[in-house]
């Protein structure tokens, strides 16, 4: 008789494992339960959560690079693709992937779509903005020395436009990685997976772990990225020395 | 299809649409309200200053990494569910942007007008007030823009958390449907660019003429903030 007893006991209790003092008296953060976890929840969704980031910022960086390259040479061109990627970036997240749904279903792609629509308008401004910053007669001096137009941009402009297009990139993966959570409202994938079913359940400790993950990954991929930063371009670093 | 069955569910529910906008922009504006309070003194004193700019720097680095739905959920885990704590954690996201824009703002004011105005005799509260607010104040404007756009494109996720809101419908496809869902999705989508263009348009009036033009374009505030980060971080 044991059996139809408990089904009918309320909501389904999440099955937390080897439940432990921590987790029967339901505190806000149980330990334990992270370090039983991590294998079959967390650690998924954050690696879930890395490839649908880097495969955004990879697409989201070659649209916004040819058009910024495109927006250089011919300057009609940055004015509508500002307008454009500056609407997108302003449309809700939530919404964006609603929005989507309809067209794209339920599916990772419809998360791709949204995510590398709200790469593009930092990553096309802190390009140009960096190709536009090279000094005049840096661009004379090369041209001095006999260099082509494309020498010109791919040994010149872009070498000296790199900490301009890093700091985009810096925020374009943080907002992706900060987004990214959001999806999981749409495919059962990332970071936001845990949160939305912490959510339903009402279980906090998930909450805060999953919360407390994604925020890490934000800050350590803006850290790797500045690292990267510096490596690539020592010389702004003694620039203001 | 689903589009037109979503403005047909938009035009049967006008009123809770109604409603349920109203509920979200009064969550916003309370939220970016009190953020200004706090930020501005805060990101334009220390510009004046000349000072903090690792904490202005590194507040906005944080805050802009911060997912707002990790925010929310980590707030709402501790605080519970309610419109009062979805408040809270939208002012945390609202903060670092104006904080940092207006630090820029005034720290950026050029030395030589800085100069002229003290050699003129001006006194610090003075220079602040006269010179240095006036300079300041399109990217300072600016950075309430881009806080008052997130925090209404965040508030939409206080339908998971209690917090009202369009997000209400949007979280609720079980009593709504996919056409209640993308509807409230145009809303809120409307609301957000309806905000951008309303400041935009402040903006460009609260402006000192002389100044117009430079950092009005979407995306010259974020490029501005982004810019000092590497340099000073």
């Amino acid at each position: 008789m044991i059996g139809p007893v408990l089904a009918d006991s309320g909501p389904v209790i999440p099955n937390f494992g080897r439940a432990d003092t921590c987790l029967r008296e339901n505190h806000t953060f149980c330990w334990s339960w992270v370090k039983a976890h991590w294998s079959d929840t967390l650690g998924p969704a954050l690696v879930q959560h890395i490839v649908l980031t880097l495969i955004a910022i990879g697409i989201g960086f070659a649209i916004s690079t040819a058009c910024a390259l495109y927006a250089h040479r011919r300057g009609w061109f940055e004015r509508p693709f500002s307008v454009f990627s500056g609407v997108l970036y302003t449309i809700p997240s939530l919404a964006l992937f609603q929005l989507l749904v309809p067209i794209s279903g339920f599916s990772t792609l419809t998360v791709e779509i949204a995510l590398v629509s709200y790469t593009l308008l930092i990553l096309f401004r802190n390009t140009l903005t960096g190709l536009r910053s090279v000094p005049e007669e840096t661009r004379e001096a090369a041209r001095g020395m006999g260099l082509s137009d494309s020498q010109i941009l791919w040994k010149v402009e872009l070498p000296l436009a790199v900490p301009a297009v890093i700091a985009g990139l810096r925020v374009a993966v943080v907002t992706v990685i900060s987004l990214g959570t959001v999806a999981a409202f749409i495919v059962d994938k990332g970071l936001g997976s845990p949160i939305f079913h912490a959510l339903q359940s009402n279980f906090t400790t998930e909450l805060i772990a999953a919360g407390a993950l994604a925020v890490a990954l934000a800050l350590a991929a803006d850290g790797l990225l500045l690292l990267a930063q510096r490596l690539i371009t020592p010389w702004s670093r003694y620039r203001r020395a | 299809m689903t589009f037109i069955h979503a403005f047909q569910f938009i035009g049967d529910n006008v009123g809770l649409l109604w409603d349920k906008s109203l509920e979200h922009m009064a969550l916003s504006v309370v939220a970016v309200a009190i953020a200004a309070a706090i930020a501005l003194p805060i990101g334009l004193w220390l510009g004046h200053l000349h000072r903090g700019s690792f904490l202005a720097v590194n507040v906005a680095n944080i805050g802009r990494a911060l997912p707002s739905l990790a925010v929310l959920s980590i707030g709402i885990a501790f605080l519970g569910v309610g419109k009062a704590n979805v408040v809270l954690a939208l002012i945390v996201l609202a903060v670092p942007p104006i904080i940092t824009n207006a630090y820029v703002a005034v720290d950026g004011v050029e030395s030589d007008t800085v100069e002229a105005a003290r050699g003129m005799g001006m006194k610090p509260i003075q220079l602040f007030w006269k010179v240095e607010l006036p300079q300041a104040i399109p990217l300072t404007f600016a950075g309430l823009r881009t806080a008052a756009v997130y925090v209404v494109a965040t508030a939409t996720l206080a339908g998971f958390f209690g917090g009202g809101g369009l997000g209400d419908i949007i979280a609720n496809q079980a009593s709504y449907g996919l056409d209640g869902v993308v509807g409230a999705a145009i809303v809120v989508t409307l609301l957000a660019l309806g905000t951008d263009a309303l400041l935009a348009g402040g903006q460009h009036l609260i402006t000192p003429r002389g100044l117009r033009g430079e950092t009005e374009l979407r995306g010259a505030a974020e490029y501005q903030a982004t810019r000092v980060a590497p340099e000073t971080a």
